[in-house]
């Protein structure tokens, strides 16, 4: 007679779990983490530690040459209130300082302008080198090199082309008869903030057109020819279709150019060094920590800055519900 | 010893949301048995197979591999080579690497691994490809290298996870018949996953039916196809799928008489002693044991005619809203399609099945 | 209608390309100017002088500079793509509980501005006496190259074929054997992507070099630049300022056409399939 298992109905046999994974996946986890020890230790060195040490250095008085001697003050580095007496005093601290908030308009100003800006060149020249073409490999390399050169060699660069005495960009402009008159691109408040613009957009917009073009070589190839089966209008098929498709990858690179922006420091520092209308909240703490003699003041602006950074992340993975984790 | 035992295994996966994969299934698979694992996809076979292997957990229950209990070994610990359905080569190792990996990792000496390895390869036919990388092979010859590379190890059982799914049909034939010549020459144990019956039917020497995760049927090739346990094992063992004519039981008893929708009374040589009359029946008959005659017991009219050379298959409509009968004919001849005909069925050749779907036990003398 | 659109193209397509990489033609072009021929202004090649080229070799530290950047870029490319590979290997092909979280975690360890924890490491750096040494650039730096190594190295090993790991297991291999035989000869192009990304972020560092070397013959290229000041305190030197740009740009720039694909693949397998 064969060996047979009637069939029983469906649930008759209850489910077991068990309560503890087994012998094999407990040591397969144990090794897990094991491989992961020295980079998380490293990381948590290099980064945890010194972070929590700068925000303590913020509630500090901490100064340059007297770093293990700080003494806790509390709020004092943020805000405090100073009494002059007879019902009169002042507000001092990072929140009441006016070239704080100054500093953080410029950050804000600058990472809009110069995110918005880059996406939209990127976005067309990614569109541009996803078209086949006599000659796209040349261009795609062209437009490597402006990211493959280091931030301060391209400021340097810049800087000379908008020298005010020998500047080829005055030349040009007194040329074509755009300028009257040279301009002092870096050192004039005026345009300052144009100029560090300037150098960012091209700068960076190579990388956005990167993550872009990426973006748009995973639509498939069908989808343009049904639209052009259907005559559909290449703009609108750009708004209507590429564009839903390419949200995802348009999401991250602008989170990731965004964050990017709001941290700048090398660019300003090199290219309009001491220029009140440049100066971003990184310029900022930078100054205060080693020029001006006040770490912990600095320390305090760093923690906010960093605040800031990282409200701005939280609200916009929130807002655009990015998925990170990309499967198993 | 290499018998394979398998008391209660479950598997669940998950945690928020489990799913029961493998319900409460006991084997006893003997040593030197070619056993294969065949079911539907998603019934669980390649599961079970991979939990013998020790790359899935056990839930719940015990698994002993020559007497030993295995459930916290390590896959290489428990004696088993396995041969992958996609080769699983490793892409930068050339053929001999491929072959010796396992062994070096155990640390024999360089002389006796070269000596397994070469003597492998020359039993597969592999002796000029040594130097080779995977991508250089053609996909028998991979296979081939894969069975190799699980050979070397001199593994206690073999566990085979449908390797010849991606082998064109006639090197699948030719395979076929290599792994067979293989149990032959090595005797070990081997586990075979399958989702074709007809390898099942021509490999094992027992065959494991499962379904949903449970065992349906274990036992000889010709036991499921003569006394098929359930309607679930009658329907997958044997192509084309065994007819179900569904009906009313009129007479029980060692030989019982069915009275099928259409009104017709048909005999079968089964034994309904435990079953009342009135109960619902399936009587299953096979194509093969069908026939056209001119004088039959169910009439119908042929629906199509497919016809493949050696054999034709008749489709008969015998009763609206029923699923069409299959006769199957031997030889060339033609049949005129369209038009009555008459089928003859045998009672020594029916199954029943109650309304649960087991089967009944058959009275007939089978050859 | 066509060659409208056709010319209007290729307009556009000249545009990029001029803008893109006038500046950089400008800056070879000036640093072949030396003297008095720098104050005039050129669209194209007027003169060629190697004057700049000699001055900024031979004096001041700027060779010194070179060497100080290749070496700190390479020690930490290997630290990174060591800690990296062990890293992606458990993320990649283990499960357990808590592995989203820690994905999640180091993601935004890269997102840290540098400022951040510039005054937490300068402390740390001076307490390891390590101020004024290419050492402090070697730590500092792995707050970004190892979040986007791991992440990057991750997305790649998530890819290899997991019956290829499965034969190894069955073979008797350990997470280790896995890793150094079986794995990383597969990752070879990811791991030179990775490499290359984080030598040239290492390399172009400016806030941590800036801040924690103070002598000329041990600071970095980017820092070097910036700092490169003429005989007088008003002067400043274009013309050797180009000339030490241009040397530390071309290898970069070969670098970065050759191989342009894997980078482009190694950017998006990090961002965009992340």
């Amino acid at each position: 007679m064969p060996q047979t298992t009637p069939n029983s109905s469906e649930n008759s046999v209850p489910i077991p779990l068990p309560s503890q994974d087994s012998m094999l996946q407990r040591e397969r986890v144990r090794s897990a983490w094991l491989f992961l020890l020295p980079m998380l230790i490293v990381l948590a060195g290099v980064a945890g530690w010194p972070l929590l040490k700068t925000i303590w250095f913020g509630f500090t008085d901490a100064r340059l040459d007297n770093l293990s001697g700080a003494n806790f003050i509390g709020f004092q580095n943020y805000l405090e209130w100073v009494d002059y007496g007879e019902g009169d005093g002042e507000y001092f601290g990072l929140l009441a300082d006016s070239e704080w908030w100054y500093a953080f308009r410029n950050t804000i100003y600058f990472s809009v302008v110069s995110v918005t800006m880059e996406t939209i060149l990127g976005t067309i020249v990614a569109l541009v080198l996803n078209s086949s073409f006599k000659g796209r490999g040349f261009i795609r390399a062209a437009v490597l090199v402006p990211w493959a050169i280091p931030t301060i060699v391209s400021a340097k660069m810049w800087a000379w082309m908008m020298n005010d005495q020998f500047g080829i960009l005055n030349d040009i402009g007194m040329t074509i008869g755009l300028l009257s008159e040279p301009i002092a691109w870096t050192a004039s408040p005026d345009t300052a903030m144009l100029a560090v613009l300037i150098v960012d957009v091209w700068k960076t917009t190579p990388f956005m057109a990167l993550l872009i073009l990426a973006g748009l070589q995973m639509v498939p190839a069908d989808i343009y020819e049904v639209a052009k089966l259907d005559g559909v209008n290449p703009i609108k098929v750009f708004f209507r279709v590429t564009l839903p498709l390419i949200k995802q990858a348009l999401a991250v690179a602008v989170i990731f150019r965004a964050l990017d922006a709001l941290r700048v420091f090398d660019l300003i520092y090199v290219l309009t060094p001491g220029n009140s209308q440049t100066r971003t909240m990184s310029v900022i703490a930078q100054e205060n920590l080693f020029q001006f003699d006040k770490f912990a003041y600095g320390s305090a602006a760093s923690t906010l800055l960093f605040l800031v950074i990282a409200g701005i992340t939280i609200l916009y993975i929130k807002l655009a519900k990015l998925d990170f984790e990309g499967g198993k | 010893m290499a018998e394979v035992e398998l008391k209660n295994i479950h598997k669940v996966f998950g945690r928020i949301k489990p799913v029961h994969v493998i319900r409460d299934v006991s084997l006893l698979i003997q040593d030197g048995d070619f056993v294969v694992f065949v079911g539907p996809s998603g019934c669980g076979k390649s599961t079970l197979l991979r939990m013998i292997a020790g790359l899935e957990d056990i839930t719940q229950g015990d698994l002993f591999i020559g007497g030993q209990h295995v459930n916290d070994q390590t896959p290489s610990k428990r004696g088993i080579g396995m041969v992958f359905q996609s080769y699983a080569l490793y892409p930068h190792m050339s053929v001999y690497e491929n072959m010796a990996f396992g062994l070096k990792l155990a640390k024999g000496s360089k002389e006796t691994i070269d000596q397994k390895v070469r003597q492998t390869a020359s039993t597969l036919q592999l002796d000029g490809l040594m130097e080779r990388k995977p991508k250089e092979l053609s996909g028998g010859q991979r296979q081939r290298v894969a069975i190799g590379r699980a050979i070397t190890r001199e593994p206690k059982v073999f566990l085979f996870d449908e390797p010849l799914s991606n082998l064109d049909a006639a090197l699948r034939v030719q395979m076929r018949m290599e792994i067979a010549k293989l149990h032959q020459r090595l005797g070990s144990t081997m586990i075979y996953v399958t989702h074709d019956q007809v390898e099942a039917m021509t490999l094992a020497d027992k065959i494991v039916v499962l379904q949903a995760g449970k065992v349906e049927q274990f036992g000889a090739p010709l036991e499921l196809y003569q006394q098929p346990s359930n309607q679930f094992v009658a329907g997958f063992i044997g192509s084309p799928k065994m007819n179900f004519l569904r009906g009313i039981l009129e007479q029980t008893g060692p030989n019982s008489k069915v009275r099928l929708v259409n009104g017709i009374v048909l005999e079968a040589a089964v034994d309904t002693s435990k079953a009342s009359t009135g109960d619902s029946i399936t009587l299953g008959v096979r194509p093969e044991h069908l026939s056209l005659q001119a004088a039959g017991n169910l009439s119908g009219e042929i629906l199509l005619s497919e016809h493949l050379g050696n054999e034709a298959l008749v489709h008969i409509d015998w009763y609206s809203g029923e699923e069409s009968l299959i006769v199957r004919i031997e030889g060339a001849g033609k049949v005129q399609g369209r038009g009555n005909c008459q089928v003859d069925i045998p009672a020594d050749q029916c199954h029943l099945f109650d309304a649960q779907g087991n089967a009944f036990p058959r009275t007939a003398t089978l050859d | 209608m066509n060659l409208l659109k056709q010319t209007a193209f290729y307009a556009l397509v000249l545009v990029i390309a001029v803008f893109a990489l006038f500046p950089f033609y400008y800056a070879i072009l000036t640093s072949f100017k030396s003297g008095t021929d720098i104050f005039i202004v050129d669209y194209l090649p007027r003169v060629f002088s190697l004057a700049n080229y000699t001055q900024v070799l031979t004096t001041g530290t700027f060779l010194q500079n070179l060497l100080n950047s290749v070496f700190t870029s390479t020690i930490v490319v290997v630290i990174s793509l060591f800690l990296g590979v062990t890293a992606a290997y458990s993320l990649a092909r283990i499960q357990f509980r808590g592995r989203r979280l820690l994905l999640l975690t180091i993601l935004s360890v890269s997102m840290f501005p540098q400022i951040a924890v510039l005054a937490g490491l300068f402390e740390m750096v001076r307490w390891f006496g390590l101020y004024n040494s290419l050492w402090s650039l070697v730590l500092a730096y792995m707050i970004f190259t190892l979040p986007f190594t791991v992440w990057v190295l991750t997305a790649f090993m998530r890819d290899l074929p997991i019956e290829v790991e499965e034969a190894a297991i069955v073979d008797g291999a350990s997470s280790w054997v896995i890793i150094s035989k079986v794995f990383l000869p597969l990752m070879w192009p990811a791991l030179v992507t990775t490499g290359l990304l984080a030598f040239i972020a290492a390399w172009n560092e400016f806030l941590f070099a800036l801040t924690f070397i103070s002598s000329n013959n041990v600071r970095t290229v980017p820092v070097a630049i910036a700092l490169l000041s003429g005989a007088t305190e008003h002067e400043i030197p274009w013309g050797s300022i180009m000339a030490a740009s241009v040397i530390v740009t071309i290898p970069l720039v070969v670098l970065v056409l050759i191989f342009q694909r894997k980078i482009v693949s190694g950017l998006t397998a990090g961002a965009v399939k992340g």
